[in-house]
């Protein structure tokens, strides 16, 4: 399973590479190269050129500053997982991160390319829907940002232009106090999902829930925020009831079927997987000093 | 220490392994580390259909490429390699279709992989890209993709000038079934389905064929389960002289038996090299491992098991399909071993089992790990717990009530095997061996345990699951054991491990008959100059076959070791111990020869006589031809929780005693064990070939296709009953494959036991999280 | 369209310099082009980890990095494991003690894989093993020695290991 043949950049600076990318035409990103090595080999994909980001400087990286938590898309998987700062900060971003593949391929793998590879199930994408993480993405013609949703396109399509480069993503962690899971049905450990829940709650100072977020990934080609559910949590009391509810609802999500997974099953496992991780963010928010 | 008389020191040692020390520094050498000088690099273009006509290739593109050396397809193969399919080494009357494929296929493909044509060039990348570039001209024809649909009377034809797509088919019976059941209290019916997958090991397969012209002579380096049978393929379809075929396997990266079989590329790349005349290799990446490396697939059963009130069981009958797959590369042998495997370690009065093997449009079903026997086991030991349930007998008591007693070995079936020979259990205490596992197990306790799961809203449950394994088939295989002019002893033999510890195990076996360290024996193995013949690494073969060769052999060079040495020192062959490399008078230890010196005297010295009735050398070849297949036995029991909510199965506990005879390596035995159990949960819970409507493979990559992960195999505990075998010297049996054999059934067993509350009844494997959460759904309904 | 591109890198301590075409992947420039044949190829793809090295100190697929990428790399092979004087390491002798390799095709990633683990977390309990050993696929063994010898050489490494 050897790759057709291509030219291999490696520029040293953004603009170099987004110059090459303009440049050359069926070009490629190379980033960790954990996904798209891989199709590569298969044949599934064959550009001409690859332009490997790994020789840029400036790319990755984990800056807070305020309520901001801004990751360069180069960052490795590896880096953000052992972040003492994103584990006080974000911890459910270290939660999903335990799940995404193996050491091996989180020490190369980063940020941004498991993002922009969108697979449908994949934790970091959960990750971003449920924070409506902003996404930077630059080009010879200038930088631009974009919400999650505007940049999860379609089924592994992003909507950055040909041209662009993603650059950093960035997300506002909740507040300390939080409570917040990530639960993740897969056939063995480090697998891909088949269903993915990212919960996130908040509760107010008379212990009823003030804030609620849920994203659900292996459903559809994207995670879908779960609104319905999100709306009967708010204000609700953080109780079995109301997880149940919520579950429900997000049980009656769509779901696609393939030859290895029925949307029945999906739907089964969001409503499931939504119940067990509200009640784990729950006690999680519980055990918390509030903010 | 085994205490078994004919053994020493070594026989019954968990020593550690002399193949290890190059194998951890990476210094083993596989088929793909091989660096002949001026090696080209083929690729095959493969079949995307599973069934079509080939009405022309166009190569023209590929040869233009630079770097590309030849492009080869049937056509341009010698006469007998083109016009000639592989032989078939099983045959059997059943068989009414005995299809083999040709080399390179020719006016038809009939699965997705099949190869059509070899490219060769400077690199395999390149040779990639040429491959891109041939132009199949394909006429797609209806493909077959289901046994059962398969021998359905509006099924296309899986190949084209068949009538129809039964390729054999047989009765496996004895006693009166039609009366047992006629007089029987309870009858119990049930379908089962059981899909099998892939062997899977870590290195694909491989070759390098190399021609040297000035010789006429082709040595074809394979990463095999033995060399003998593809040196047998190519006299069959070359016009060559045994002495000018020479069949090397170098260290192999698991075999799990699709690595035994005689395939097309192998003759391919010998055509290409001979062309050539440059060496040409073969490496098969993933993908092809995929559609080009023989599996197992489907069976689907549909059984009647008849007992008495008590339980006894009276008869068992009923039919069975057995997916072939495209071709007929092993016969019947693996269906035919499922059905003698059914009746298993219980008292089956009566049997009749209609066998129907069908052809689809996939690559060939061939023996992988267990082969066919895990589909036997399983299919009985679910109809007992579903007597179990519907007597409400416990699961334990209803099986001991079934058992073959000690008292009755050895006992014969009432079935022929694959060997012509009848099924003869010779030894194996099964009642002794279940109640060690269950008592392992705390299954007295299990009741309470599951209790309070239950009331915690938890599910566990249990699963036990017995097999009796016929082992050390025949024909033979040999050793030839040679103390050298310079003292060193090498051991040759047929016997090619592809992880099993050869180099370790038979020179334990020899040692204890020379008197010398293990690290003082090389043995050689792999080789078809070397050793004569051969039949490899098979079917839990080879303990017996070439251990015992070993043995025999290693009696006879003691014995003339001692002779001449005896002759050489004037005293009685009797006063001589073997120690140390030394053959030494008892008592008087400055009375000794080396071996070294015991050897030059055997060569004779020019000119002189050697004593009467002498012939050179310190050297053995012994070839053990057993009379029949030796039965192991093994019982697991398997504790289990299920996750209702997502239908995951968790394995809390696992434990297997195993009866393979005396025990040559306890530390070797326990991998096997462990390492058998592990695919048997990759048969239960993860692996399946999955298929489209037009005999598509879909599962093309370990990330579809799941292999257990280290995650995934819980401790597995081990106990030991040696029951000798009394059909060979060491009383040995085999080993290799008791540990997945009866896997699936116990793992099923336990996931069925734990979802009793829910009514819920598993008659199929592999059972996914999905299924579980369907089943659940559908009982409740 | 496919240029040659020259490559420096240090593997196992020693510097080496070659050309090669950008598509060739670390593991087989490894294999091929230094005739360390050690690291073995299992899947090509990712998954079974039988490639798996170490790249500065981290396990890393050599499947899926390409050898220009290598570039001023520091890479260790399992023939770089044993000690400078030949010894094998104290993971290798546990392996060899408990087992834990049969075909022996998948032990040269799993030895880098584990190498890491103990470099980085000198006692790990089993759970944390069996998930690090995840990431490697191996057919013959069923894990379970591989686990044991884990242990062992760790223990060892600790100074609390028994007599060899």
């Amino acid at each position: 399973m050897k790759p057709a043949a291509f030219a291999y950049h490696d520029p040293t600076s953004l603009a170099e590479a987004s110059a090459l990318l303009a440049r050359h035409e069926n070009a490629r990103l190379l980033a960790g190269g954990q996904s798209l090595i891989p199709m590569m080999n298969f044949r599934y994909v064959t550009p001409d050129h690859l332009i490997d980001l790994n020789t840029v400087a400036g790319l990755s990286g984990i800056h807070a500053s305020g309520e901001t938590l801004r990751l360069g898309a180069m960052t490795r998987q590896r880096e953000v997982e052992f972040s003492a700062e994103i584990g006080r900060a974000c911890p459910i971003l270290i939660e999903a991160l335990a799940q995404v593949g193996h050491r091996q391929t989180r020490n190369r793998g980063t940020i941004g390319g498991s993002l922009c590879h969108l697979d449908p199930a994949a934790e970091l994408a959960n990750i971003a829907a449920l924070h409506d993480a902003t996404l930077e993405a630059e080009s010879a013609r200038g930088r631009r940002r974009l919400g999650f949703a505007e940049f999860a396109h379609g089924y592994m399509t992003h909507a950055l232009a040909q041209d662009e480069i993603l650059t950093a993503i960035a997300l506002e962690p909740w507040p300390r106090g939080h409570g917040y899971a990530f639960l993740e049905l897969a056939r063995r450990h480090g697998d891909f999902a088949i269903v993915a829940v990212g919960a996130l709650l908040a509760l107010d100072a008379r212990g009823n829930i003030a804030r609620a977020a849920l994203a659900i990934s292996g459903l559809g080609a994207l995670p879908v925020r779960a609104t319905k559910a999100q709306d009967l949590l708010r204000g609700a009391k953080p109780t079995r009831e109301s997880f149940l509810a919520a579950a429900a609802e997000a049980g009656k999500l769509d779901a696609m079927s393939d030859a290895y997974v029925s949307a029945a099953y999906r739907q089964h496992l969001a409503r499931t997987l939504t119940q067990r991780a509200l009640e784990r963010a729950a006690q999680r928010a519980a055990e918390q000093p509030r903010a | 220490m085994s205490g078994h008389p004919a053994t020493g020191q070594w026989f019954g040692a968990g020593v550690r392994r002399v193949e290890d020390p190059a194998l951890l520094a990476g210094k083993g050498c596989f088929v793909d580390d091989i660096h002949l000088p001026g090696t080209l690099h083929a690729a095959f273009v493969r079949s995307p259909h599973a069934h079509a006509r080939v009405k022309g290739i166009d190569a023209a593109a590929a040869r233009a490429l630079e770097g590309v050396h030849a492009v080869i397809s049937a056509a341009d193969l010698p006469d007998t390699a083109r016009t000639k399919r592989l032989p078939l080494f099983v045959p059997n009357p059943a068989m009414t279709q005995p299809l083999m494929p040709h080399v390179l296929a020719r006016e038809e493909v009939s699965f997705v992989g099949e190869a059509v044509a070899l490219v060769v060039a400077e690199s395999r990348a390149i040779a990639e890209d040429a491959a891109a570039l041939v132009a199949v001209d394909y006429e797609p024809l209806p493909a077959v993709n289901d046994c059962l649909a398969a021998i359905a009377p509006a099924s296309p034809a899986a190949h084209i000038n068949s009538s129809s797509n039964i390729a054999a088919r047989f009765p496996i019976a004895y006693g009166d079934a039609e009366k047992a059941f006629a007089a029987a209290p309870h009858v119990f019916r049930e379908h089962f389905y059981l899909h099998r997958g892939g062997a899977f090991f870590m290195e694909t397969r491989g070759a390098i064929a190399q021609y040297e012209p000035q010789k006429d002579a082709v040595t074809l380096y394979v990463s095999s389960q033995g060399p003998h049978t593809h040196k047998r393929g190519l006299l069959e379809l070359f016009d060559f002289g045994e002495e000018q075929i020479r069949v090397i396997t170098p260290d192999v990266g698991g075999g799990f038996g699709p690595k035994s079989g005689f395939y097309p590329e192998y003759p391919a790349l010998v055509a290409a090299a001979m062309k050539l005349r440059r060496p040409v290799k073969w490496i098969e990446d993933r993908r092809e491992n995929f559609v080009a490396s023989n599996q197992e697939r489907d069976q689907h059963w549909d059984l009647e098991l008849a007992v008495a009130k008590d339980g006894k069981i009276l008869g068992l009958r009923g039919r069975m399909v057995h997916e072939a797959g495209a071709y007929m590369s092993h016969g019947v042998v693996t269906p035919w071993i499922s059905a003698c495997t059914a009746p298993g370690p219980y008292v089956i009065p009566a049997y009749k089992l209609d066998v129907v093997v069908a052809f689809t449009n996939k690559i060939t079903v061939t023996p992988v790990r267990g082969a066919g026997r895990p589909q036997g086991v399983f299919v009985m030991e679910r109809l007992l717990d579903r007597v179990a349930r519907a007597l409400k007998l416990d699961p334990a008591e209803l099986r001991r009530r079934n058992l073959i007693g000690p008292e009755q070995m050895p006992y014969a079936v009432g079935l022929i095997f694959r060997d012509g020979k009848p099924v003869t259990y010779d030894s194996g205490d099964y009642p002794a061996c279940q109640a060690k596992a269950l008592a392992a197990i705390d299954y007295a306790g299990f009741a309470a345990r599951q209790d309070k799961a239950r009331a915690e809203g938890r599910y566990l449950g249990i699963g036990i699951s017995n097999s009796v394994e016929g082992t050390g088939l025949g024909p033979h295989e040999g050793a030839t054991i040679r103390i050298a002019s310079n003292g060193k002893i090498t051991l040759f033999t047929g016997a090619t491990p592809q992880g099993q510890g050869h180099k370790t195990t038979y020179a334990q076996i020899a040692a204890d008959q020379l008197g010398v360290d293990i690290r003082d024996i090389t043995v050689v193995t792999g080789d078809t100059s070397v050793i004569a013949y051969g039949v490899g690494t098979v079917a839990s073969r080879s303990a017996v076959n070439a251990g015992s060769a070993t043995h025999l052999a290693a009696i006879e060079v003691a014995k003339k070791v001692k002779r001449i040495a005896a002759d050489m020192m004037e005293v009685a062959p009797e006063d001589l111990v073997l120690e140390g490399g030394f053959a030494k008078v008892r008592g008087v230890p400055d009375m000794k020869k080396s071996f070294r010196e015991i050897a030059v005297r055997s060569l004779g010295m020019p000119g002189f006589a050697l004593p009467a009735g002498t012939q050179p050398g310190l050297e053995n070849t012994t070839y053990f031809t057993p009379e029949r297949a030796t039965y192991a036995n093994n019982t697991h029991v398997a504790e289990v929780e299920v996750d209702t909510g997502t239908g995951e199965v968790r394995i809390l506990r696992y434990v297997v005693v195993h009866d393979c005879g005396r025990v040559i390596n306890p530390l070797l035995i326990e991998g096997q064990v462990v390492g058998g159990v592990a695919h048997g949960i990759g048969n239960a819970l993860l692996e399946r070939m999955v298929y489209d409507e037009n005999a598509q493979p879909l599962s093309m990559n370990f990330g579809e296709y799941l292999l257990p992960l280290a995650t995934d195999v819980p401790r597995i505990e081990v106990h030991h009953i040696e029951s000798p075998s009394p059909l060979n010297p060491l009383g040995v049996k085999g080993a290799g494959e008791g540990g997945t054999i009866t896997a699936i059934a116990a793992i099923v067993g336990a996931i069925e036991d734990a979802l009793a509350p829910f009514g819920v009844r598993i008659t199929e494997a592999p059972v996914t999280p999905q299924r579980i959460i369907e089943l659940i759904e559908a009982a409740k309904s | 369209m496919s240029e040659i591109r020259r490559v420096a890198v240090t593997v196992n301590g020693k510097a080496y310099e070659r050309s090669v075409e950008p598509r060739m992947s670390l593991g087989d420039f490894l294999r091929h082009e230094l005739e360390l044949t050690g690291t073995h190829l299992g899947c090509e793809h990712g998954v079974c980890g039988a490639c798996t090295v170490l790249v500065n100190g981290l396990s890393v697929r050599a499947c899926l990095m390409l050898a220009v990428q290598a570039q001023g790399q520091e890479i260790t092979t399992v023939e770089g494991l044993a000690r400078a004087d030949g010894a094998l390491s104290p993971l290798q002798q546990a392996f060899w003690e408990k087992h834990a390799l049969q075909c022996g095709f998948c032990t040269p990633g799993i030895l880098c894989t584990l190498t890491e683990l103990l470099r980085d977390n000198p006692d790990p309990s089993e759970a944390e093993i069996r998930a690090t050993l995840s990431g490697n696929i191996c057919r013959c063994t069923g894990y379970q020695a591989i686990v044991d010898a884990t242990l062992l050489a760790a223990e060892r490494m600790r100074g609390e290991g028994g007599a060899r």
